[in-house]
């Protein structure tokens, strides 16, 4: 049973999809009306747009420098990618990169050189994430509200940890990763684009990404073939653990300070990427392609418009409406087209 | 790969015209606040606009949605990139923006923290406005309360977060002269809450003040939501005559309270003339008219002379306003 | 049936029990804690919640969340207080009902773009969670109501009333009467259950799920825009960057240790109302006991993850059968 359809969502049953018995689609249309190629459609016009929209945006210093500030966010979402394509949904990470770096902050404040404080967080991911996962596979709760609990849970504990200090203080060598240049290029940006080549391999061509797929589909059609279902998703929720740990680093390394706040809000951020980039909210479909070109996109519209002084009342109106007519959106397509 | 190419060559298609101002232009200044919606923040915003008025300085706000620590960060980067000759900031956090600061000031960009300072990082930062002496802020908050409750009794301190650096300041200065001055001898601090800054925890905070210090004679709130729930809690309770409130609030905010009788005064100062010091000291150091170092002396008009003191920090007025029956229909802010 | 109307008095009780339990130990700590002061403290800081929580609680019987709950909260409460501000001359209950049908007026949206588009509610009420705020600010031109601006009867009506129980708490506890009125006696009542035990057989019995719903959003944004009043006769003044931020998860943690399942079908007002009093108890004990401020969300989470794993537990038939069915 895939447990996204048991928890609060559907408001209807899941829609039964009947295959249509006219004459198969052509295949350039199917190439075509994929989410990913609308994503990319949206990703040039908001790219135009936004050099429309002030003078000062089309430098691609100033781009790339602007995207270190999203792109924490987008290399968990990658991982949230996948999540999703299984027919769960992680909410927790932006609480998990707060908890994780205030455990790193607090570890460090107490003595211990700084791999080890960094050991001290990747350790934190894993746990944390473990404790999404056994909650989800082995109690069978909803992942939707478990990690709504758990997103409550990790940001107290964080706040509990470091109260409303922030922590700093970190050696120069530890600090500022994404003024850290490969070219023109920030690590951070590096990083995520070899997190998004790998993920894609994995799910591309990997027999779990296949099974991952499957998974999401039809759960019990996946039981019944023999794959490993409470494995592969106990372990997607520990790599979401992880990933959260290592973006809540970057975050520390980007600052030079922790405080419990950080990241405050970050799981709409993600979400909103994920759907951007065509995932099927409902499992089973979905791309590292689309997420990665969605990625951009917000880089672009949020950059765009907060470099045009664009009031944050705006922003903040755009991205609401941007997730619902994204899954909208999605929703149609998918309903249109079947891969 | 492919596809982020296509995206930056889209980017690039248009005409490159990043950064730098023409020179001749006028002095460009912007200010971002804490975070918006913050009606105190409206008052500096003001005094920016009518002094950039007069200066002939072009001025614009931009502000996050939250005051959360990093809130601020991608839009000092975009006023960079903009080409803007000064950022005036509030900082949502004292090191936080350290990093994004150095950067724009490699760029020539000149970083005023107005408002408030950031403690131990003074050096990320060309120089801070200050609204008052904050030597003056503490000794004087006590001296208002302790004058409504007779100089006796069990008071306690309402303050924001834990590490608000200002408030922390003023507190310390509080204990301070509670200790020292033989006046405040009888003067009892028994706790200090913490209120967030949140209307919802400040409230639940001041309740618990009252009910675990049945003989509380007043309460101090040196920051503006705490100061307003206070008195909001102490009006619902019923027990303005029983416990006095008194602390840093804005007049409109404070208003109800003064006029029904639940606060006889509280103090501040003027963020408007925070924002019109800050206007022309930026102007002027842009300019090249004003040194910017220790000692330096210019005339801002409408406040006189003024002095720039150790760390490049420069006050606006030297006393705190009271606000009191008297005077609060004078103010608007 | 019988048997499973047992099992809601068994879990109310529990509750109950896990109320009194609560204020027996904090009483022990903190003998001050038990006095009819901390009773009023307690009962004006629930109101706010426990309208709210009516509203999401029929959200959840549905088998639907609304996150966007504190956003909406935050426009009828700007929306309301522009109305006081700028026309004082108007009498209170328009500005009553400007709040309440605007806040209707956004939930029946999120109930339209659910139903209609068949999305779930969880990224809908997500994407208007930052949709209303955004809308709040344009609204109120990111201008604050200033105390002034909230009439003075309104901010009374969190003080005082006739019977001296202050009216937000009649209010509220008058809400949530109605809604137990609605739900047992009403027939769309009773459909909202059957909807959310099963989404799949509801349409064959004849329920019209899609306007159901979308009237369940509805009412859910509506108490939202009542509780915004209750926020600006509480705290006297309407910000509209700070006024319901972070307010949904509140009143998840109330309704759902309140017994409501998130799994659709299951969950009664008198639970809600135990746990709404349960959370706001903890809310009033954790500075009158001294403890930091900074433990109250941790808490918060580890109760609702509680709540749930009890939930499954009590459906399973105890921790053993839970287990055992696991396997997959």
């Amino acid at each position: 049973m895939n447990s996204i359809e048991k928890s609060p969502i559907p408001a209807t049953p899941p829609r039964v999809i009947v295959r249509e018995a006219a004459a198969p689609r052509p295949r350039w249309q199917v190439w075509l009306i994929r989410p990913e190629v609308v994503t990319l459609l949206l990703l040039v016009i908001a790219a135009i747009v936004a050099t429309r929209l002030s003078p000062f945006f089309a430098d691609l210093g100033f781009i790339l420098e602007s995207s270190t500030y999203y792109i924490e966010f987008a290399i968990v979402a990658l991982v949230l990618t996948i999540v999703i394509i299984s027919g769960e949904i992680d909410l927790s990470p932006a609480a998990q990169m707060a908890l994780s770096a205030c455990l790193f902050g607090t570890a460090f404040k107490a003595g211990a050189p700084i791999p080890v404080a960094m050991g001290v967080s990747l350790l934190s991911g894993l746990v944390m994430g473990a404790f999404n996962g056994v909650l989800v596979t082995v109690l069978r709760l909803p992942s939707i509200i478990v990690t709504i609990g758990t997103l409550i849970l990790y940001r107290g504990l964080a706040q509990v940890l470091a109260g409303d200090k922030s922590i700093s203080g970190f050696p120069s060598w530890f600090v500022g990763i994404d003024y850290r240049m490969v070219g023109i290029v920030p690590v951070p940006v590096l990083i995520f684009i070899a997190a998004s080549i790998l993920l894609g391999l994995f799910l591309g061509i990997t027999i779990y990404g296949r099974q991952i797929y499957q998974i999401g589909t039809s759960e019990i059609a996946a039981i019944h073939a023999g794959i490993r279902v409470r494995r592969i998703k106990m372990g997607l929720f520990i790599a979401s653990g992880l990933v959260s740990s290592i973006a809540g680093l970057m975050v520390a390394s980007r600052l030079g300070s922790v405080r419990y706040d950080l990241a405050t809000g970050g799981e709409l951020t993600m979400v909103l990427i994920v759907m951007l980039g065509g995932t099927y909210i409902f499992g089973g479909r979905g791309s590292i392609l689309g997420t990665f070109l969605a990625a951009w996109l917000l880089v672009i519209i949020a950059t765009g418009m907060t470099v045009a002084n664009i009031a944050i009342n705006a922003q903040l109106t755009v991205m609401g409406l941007l997730l619902i007519v994204s899954i909208i959106a999605t929703n149609a397509i998918y309903a249109r087209s079947q891969r | 790969m492919l596809r982020r190419n296509l995206m930056l060559a889209v980017a690039l298609g248009a005409t490159l015209l990043s950064g730098a101002a023409y020179a001749g232009d006028p002095v460009s200044i912007v200010y971002i606040p804490k975070n918006t919606g913050n009606p105190y923040f409206d008052s500096i915003i003001k005094g920016f606009e009518d002094g950039c008025k007069t200066l002939g300085c072009e001025f614009t706000t931009v502000a996050p949605a939250s005051a959360e620590a990093t809130s601020q960060i991608p839009f000092v980067t975009a006023q960079i990139q903009r080409g803007v000759n000064v950022v005036a900031i509030s900082p949502n956090s004292p090191d936080a923006l350290n990093q994004v600061f150095d950067r724009a000031r490699a760029k020539g960009t000149i970083i005023l923290s107005v408002n408030s300072d950031m403690p131990g990082n003074e050096t990320h930062r060309d120089a801070a406005i200050l609204p008052v002496d904050f030597t003056k802020t503490g000794p004087s908050q006590v001296e208002l309360l302790g004058k409504q409750i007779g100089y006796e009794g069990e008071i306690a301190i309402l303050s924001a977060t834990t590490d608000a650096p200002d408030q922390n300041v003023w507190i310390a200065a509080m204990k301070d002269t509670l200790e020292k001055d033989p006046k405040y001898a009888k003067m009892k601090l028994v706790t200090i809450a913490y209120g967030d800054d949140d209307p919802q925890k400040s409230t639940t905070e001041t309740e618990a003040l009252l009910a675990n210090y049945p003989n509380l004679k007043g309460i101090i709130s040196p920051t503006t939501v705490g100061v307003a729930a206070a008195a909001q809690v102490v009006e619902t309770a019923k027990k303005a005559d029983k416990v006095k409130v008194v602390g840093l609030g804005t007049p409109n905010q404070m208003r109800r309270f003064i006029e029904n009788g639940t606060v006889e005064a509280f103090q501040l100062w003027s963020p408007y003339n925070q924002g019109l010091l800050a206007a022309n000291f930026a102007v002027g150091v842009k300019n090249g008219t004003i040194k910017n170092e220790a000692g330096t002396v210019f005339e801002v008009p409408g406040l006189g002379k003024v002095t720039v003191e150790k760390d490049s920090v420069i006050k606006t007025q030297a006393d705190l306003t009271t606000f009191d029956k008297t005077n609060i229909a004078d103010f608007n802010f | 049936m019988n048997q499973v109307s047992r099992l809601f008095r068994a879990r109310e009780a529990g509750i109950f029990v896990m109320l009194v339990l609560f204020v027996a130990v904090v009483s022990l700590i903190q003998p001050r804690f038990f006095s009819t002061e901390t009773l009023r403290i307690v009962l004006l800081a629930v109101p706010l919640i426990l309208v709210a929580a009516m509203g999401q609680m029929m959200v959840l019987v549905a088998r639907h969340v609304d996150l966007s709950i504190g956003s909406i909260l935050g426009f009828s409460a700007i929306a309301a207080g522009m109305v006081f501000r700028d026309h004082p001359e108007l009498p209170l209950f328009v500005g009553f009902a400007v709040g309440v049908l605007s806040g209707a007026a956004l939930g029946f949206v999120n109930g339209l773009v659910v139903t209609v588009f068949k999305l779930p509610s969880i990224i809908v009420t997500l994407g208007t969670l930052s949709l209303y705020r955004g809308l709040l600010f344009i609204l109120s031109g990111s201008k604050q109501i200033d105390p002034n601006d909230i009439p003075e009867p309104l901010i009374r009506m969190a003080q005082t009333s006739p019977i001296d129980i202050p009216w937000i708490v009649i209010i509220a506890f008058g809400v949530a009467f109605a809604t137990w009125l609605f739900l047992t006696y009403s027939q769309i009542g009773r459909q909202i259950y059957a909807i959310g035990s099963n989404p799949v057989a509801a349409p064959l019995r004849g329920i019209r799920v899609m306007p159901v719903t979308i009237l369940v959003f509805t009412l859910s944004g509506a108490l939202a825009g009542l509780a915004g009043l209750i926020y600006a006769a509480r705290f006297g003044y309407v910000n509209p960057g700070i006024t319901g931020v972070g307010f949904e998860f509140t009143v998840i943690a109330a309704v759902v240790i309140g017994g409501v399942s998130i799994n659709g079908g299951v969950g009664s007002v008198a639970g809600t109302v135990l746990g709404v009093l349960l959370l706001g108890s903890v809310q009033v004990a954790l500075p009158i006991l001294g403890v930091s401020g900074f433990w109250q969300n941790a808490i918060y989470g580890g109760i609702i993850l509680i709540a749930l794993v009890i939930d499954r537990t009590v459906r399973q038939g105890g921790l053993r059968g839970l287990l055992a069915r696991g396997g997959a």
